[in-house]
């Protein structure tokens, strides 16, 4: 546990000077920002439409699920451009730079120290999207929109990114360069993100599979308010599943070079 | 402390090791030597658990590398050739680090880093950030990390490689002072180095070990035969003719020098013969000036050189 938490604050510290977590944060920020204000004005324009509806009373507009929703849809779209520079530097570089030889050669465990970095990516990451609630903090000071179901969208937005978190560190961990890891990474996010777009001309059940696997549809609900756990399963054994092949090629590293 | 037996390492079909056997005895400091892609390196990260091996055993305080990783690494200080720095982090902020990963915490973690920067002289830095140091500096660091935790064996992969002579000599200094306490393997391509610092040496080329002997016993094994300089002033050809008629002399280099009467004369005897009564004798005989004579001893650079070519002379 100590030696988690040495590599995990090790980690985070490292994030913190150098310029990464303030260009992530701030990029983050601003488009998610600029995502809120188009939604927003989108919403108004359509709330001023059906109260001029010439056909008596307008169907009733709900903030959660006519704003909300693309919101955090939008969100995890960025979360996809920005986790794999979250995540290319953690393993890749320390086998760049030799420091990965000081981690195998110490008395901790792979295991540990992977469960270290991934903590710190997580926090990372977990800050950037806690930022992306002072806009939606204004929505509540001003609007009336459902508490729960924004942070039913929070926890997805978290799930959903420790499963890339998660992909990435096994992406990082099979490389010594970050360009390649992050290239690399967000190909298979895009993938995951797209992969449903095919299941509609494939047999039944090969679709099934390919819409199984596709992360949009596990976050959407969420997205829309509903916390259900086979989500939080697919979720779950998705980190974890990352994790251990992460652990793997680490543990590998000793008998392929 | 250290048992190696028969380890062979294979890089693809490459054998970067073949089939070693050695071992380290506790407080003593062992040189490794051989020329570059020898096979140091691998061995020495064999020990430290960072590579597997392809066959053979090594234990470590009677624990097996593979069976016992962790309590091997306990008790293993060790320095790769390129500092494992984390260029974002001061000195003192990466020796804390290093030292929490090793199983130091609290106060005695403290007491050890400003320790060990005193011990490796780097005091003066240690809030400066490790990207921004010196070649030397960084080294000192990298040695200051590997004895953080006190360990009962170093393992210091050509810890004075890149550094300038009076860096060097410190460096050296501070790897004698460590003796004693630790039990130390050192590894480098440069020779007198290993006369300077170690106890015993071990040669390896090829992945095999050519020699393992103390220095002295090295410098005796090779020196069957022994070459002796002159510097005679006369005729040239009727010297050497007449010096390589001597019974014993196997072999008579002449090199000339700016004073044009004046030459050398590498003479080189077969093994076990006595030749330099006979050499003065013919020579003052002879009536030719004597200006110099002396044997030339062998240098480890020699010895390393003889070791280390040896094989492509039979393929040749």
């Amino acid at each position: 546990m100590k030696n988690i938490y040495s590599i995990f604050i090790r980690e985070l510290k490292s994030y913190f000077i150098s310029p990464i977590a303030y260009v992530i944060l701030t990029v983050f920020l601003l488009l998610s920002g600029y995502f809120f204000y188009t939604v927003l004005s989108w919403f108004l324009q359509y709330s001023i439409q059906m109260q001029a509806n010439p056909y008596g009373q307008p169907p009733p507009v709900n903030v959660n699920l006519m704003m909300m929703r693309p919101l955090f849809l939008n969100m995890a779209i960025i979360a996809v451009f920005m986790i794999p520079m979250i995540t290319m530097r953690l393993i890749a570089e320390e086998k760049k730079t030799g420091t990965l030889e000081l981690l195998m050669t110490s008395p901790i465990t792979p295991m540990q120290w992977i469960l270290g970095k991934y903590l710190s990516g997580f926090i990372l990451y977990a800050s950037m999207i806690t930022l992306s609630f002072i806009p939606i903090f204004l929505l509540f000071l001003f609007g009336n929109p459902e508490f729960w179901p924004v942070i039913s969208g929070y926890i997805g937005l978290l799930f959903l990114g420790g499963a890339f978190l998660s992909l990435g560190l096994i992406v990082s961990s099979l490389t010594e360069n970050q360009i390649i890891a992050a290239t690399v990474s967000f190909f298979l996010f895009l993938l995951l993100w797209v992969i449903d777009w095919i299941a509609d001309s494939l047999s039944y059940t090969m679709g099934s599979v390919i819409k199984y696997l596709s992360i949009v549809s596990h976050f959407d609900d969420f997205a829309k308010g509903i916390i259900d756990t086979s989500n939080i399963v697919f979720f779950l054994s998705f980190i974890i599943f990352g994790i251990f092949l992460t652990y793997r090629s680490i543990d590998s590293i000793r008998w392929r070079i | 402390m250290i048992s190696v037996e028969n380890l062979t390492k294979y890089y693809g079909i490459k054998k970067a090791v073949d089939n070693i056997t050695f071992s380290v005895k506790k407080g003593e400091i062992l040189g490794f030597l051989g020329p570059n892609a020898a096979g140091k390196t691998t061995t020495m990260r064999i020990i430290t658990c960072y590579l597997s091996a392809s066959s053979g055993t090594v234990r470590v305080a009677g624990y097996d590398i593979f069976e016992n990783p962790i309590e091997v690494k306990k008790r293993i200080g060790y320095m790769p050739e390129n500092p494992p720095l984390y260029t974002d982090m001061t000195v003192s902020s990466y020796l804390k680090f290093v030292g929490g990963i090793k199983g130091l915490s609290g106060k005695k973690l403290n007491e050890r880093v400003n320790e060990v920067m005193k011990v490796a002289a780097v005091e003066d830095v240690k809030n400066r950030v490790t990207g921004k140091l010196s070649k030397g500096y960084r080294q000192r660091v990298g040695l200051a990390q590997a004895i953080i935790h006190n360990p009962e064996i170093l393992i210091l992969d050509e810890p004075t490689a890149g550094l300038d002579p009076k860096q060097i000599i410190e460096t050296r200094e501070l790897i004698k002072s460590l003796a004693g306490q630790h039990t130390i393997v050192v590894s480098t391509h440069i020779l007198p180095e290993v006369s300077m610092t170690c106890d015993r040496v071990l040669i390896i080329n090829e992945g095999k070990i050519v020699a393992e002997d103390t220095i002295e016993d090295l410098t005796k094994k090779i020196r069957g035969s022994e070459t002796i300089l002159m510097e005679i002033n006369g005729p040239k050809n009727e010297i050497k003719e007449k010096l390589e008629k001597i019974e014993g002399v196997a072999e008579v280099k002449v090199q000339d020098t700016k004073d044009g009467g004046l030459h050398k004369y590498h003479i080189e005897s077969k093994p076990s013969f006595n030749i330099r009564k006979e050499l003065a004798k013919t020579v003052v005989n002879s009536d030719w000036g004597l200006e110099e004579m002396r044997t030339i001893s062998l240098s480890l650079e020699d010895i390393f050189l003889k070791l280390t070519t040896k094989e492509e002379e039979v393929q040749n």
